[in-house]
């Protein structure tokens, strides 16, 4: 089994760590996003949805641990990857080049940005004893203009990381041709926007509405 | 014939150990039919004249094709203009009283020799390690003995057009070797020539890539941008595809 380690030790075997593990993210986050989107149907929808996910024992004990080691692989191999890109390329340029990609340059900035928002976000939702409703939860959370602010802020950098991030993951396993690079490329870019803005949508509908989730 | 001055702040080095600073210096007028490398020989007559140390900096042939020269220019690797090696980018591009700022290639991989000059040779090392096929000896084999589709020839051809003059590592913001990496796998494992090796050379030059010092890819595409031969990063991922094919299927350690 030495040659497997071998192989991901590699620093294309970083990548395609860093593209499988960005694949499983973006499915979670995908059904997150339908989750998430029940709330546009009203409270009653949206907490019927909420206890339905909790009863389903499936998610809890196979899912959420899965879940947790993909998050932590990805972690952990784009820590690695930083350290590493840093060293090799001890000086940098007295004149910086002004053609500047910005989702790809920022990758590990976001990264920082996301994991933050995740702790802050299972402090605030996950890890925390109920005594209302998934909604009224939601709702009251949400209705702190810092927190809000800062729900809308990381869900911005959510947005740029996948950005450069689904295209990227198909570069990383060699998934690239000229019959549909255009599609990936700008259907990449195209997605995270579309998921973002439905993301932001939430603290954004509860900061400037009252009849959201209400 | 237009004449244009330029200041140019030029990184001096005088070895690998010792530490560098930017030196201004006037070009005083410049003929903008002259090369950017013509343009360092008559500073450095200059300097000669004057009896200050000239501009070390690597040149070969002057055009455009074996991959000696090379500096970054105004942050560009071999300068502002598409496609063009230093030695091909010419006066005319620059507007009079433009100021340059020109720095040697940075990468750990690339160890600095003297002002503008750095030691590449862990391309050839790479190289070395697998960018070759094995032919059998004596007369030359008939031309089209063997069969090469007209559009797999072209596809091998462009990745061939890599002149190893090391901008992608230059431009890379991680000093990641992948185009040129991607390119040598493209240019020899898409020919039936290159088979028997294919699989052992996609593990070799991976390994030797990442002992020499270079960086991790992080697909930002910088390399692809600063190409003087405009090689693809469709490249690369053949040559993570490649790897992938060697790493997984193939029974090579």
């Amino acid at each position: 089994m030495s040659w497997i380690l071998t192989i991901l030790r590699s620093s294309i075997g970083k990548k395609y760590i860093m593209a499988v593990s960005g694949a499983c993210l973006s499915f979670f986050l995908l059904s997150h996003l339908i989750g998430n989107s029940v709330s546009f149907l009203g409270k009653e929808a949206y907490n019927s949805y909420a206890s339905h996910l909790h009863s389903i024992g499936f998610l809890t004990y196979i899912l959420e641990p899965f879940l947790l080691f993909v998050f932590l692989v990805h972690i952990l191999t784009g820590i690695t990857l930083f350290i590493e890109n840093l060293s090799a390329r001890p000086n940098r340029y007295a004149v910086p080049g002004n053609e500047r990609n910005w989702s790809a340059s920022t990758m590990p900035y976001t990264g920082i940005i996301i994991l933050t928002f995740l702790l802050v976000h299972l402090l605030n939702f996950h890890f925390i004893t109920r005594t209302v409703s998934t909604a009224e939860l939601v709702r009251t959370t949400l209705s702190n203009p810092f927190l809000a602010s800062f729900y809308l802020f990381s869900l911005s950098g959510l947005t740029l990381h996948a950005s450069h991030g689904f295209w990227s993951l198909f570069q990383s396993l060699g998934i690239n041709h000229p019959k549909y690079n255009k599609f990936l490329q700008q259907g990449g870019l195209a997605t995270a926007v579309i998921i973002g803005t439905i993301f932001i949508l939430i603290p954004l509908l509860i900061v400037t509405t009252d009849s959201f989730l209400q | 014939m237009t004449v244009i001055h330029l200041t140019l702040k030029i990184w001096r080095q005088t070895g690998p150990e010792s530490k560098g600073s930017f030196k201004t210096y006037e070009s005083g007028p410049l003929a903008t039919a002259m090369s950017f490398l013509e343009m360092l020989d008559v500073l450095n007559e200059r300097l000669i004249l004057s009896g200050e140390e000239p501009v070390a900096f690597d040149h070969d042939c002057r055009e455009g094709i074996c991959g000696m020269c090379g500096a970054v220019i105004n942050g560009k690797a071999h300068g502002p203009e598409k496609k063009t090696t230093l030695c091909q980018l010419h006066m005319r591009h620059f507007r009079d009283g433009d100021t340059l700022v020109i720095e040697p290639f940075r990468s750990r991989a690339f160890k600095l020799v003297k002002d503008l000059i750095v030691d590449r040779s862990a391309f050839d090392a790479i190289i070395a390690e697998g960018g070759y096929i094995s032919v059998n000896t004596g007369g030359a084999p008939d031309a089209n003995a063997i069969p090469v589709p007209a559009f797999t020839a072209e596809q091998a051809l462009d990745a061939a057009e890599c002149i190893g003059c090391g901008a992608c590592v230059a431009a890379c913001p991680n000093g990641s070797a992948m185009l040129f990496v991607g390119a040598k796998i493209s240019h020899l494992s898409l020919l039936p020539q290159g088979q028997p090796e294919r699989s052992k050379r996609a593990l070799a030059l991976v390994k030797k890539m990442d002992a020499l010092g270079f960086g991790n890819c992080g697909n930002e595409q910088y390399c692809e941008k600063a190409c003087p031969k405009g090689i693809s990063i469709s490249n690369i991922a053949r040559l993570n595809r490649e790897f992938m094919k060697a790493a997984f299927c193939s029974v090579e350690e």
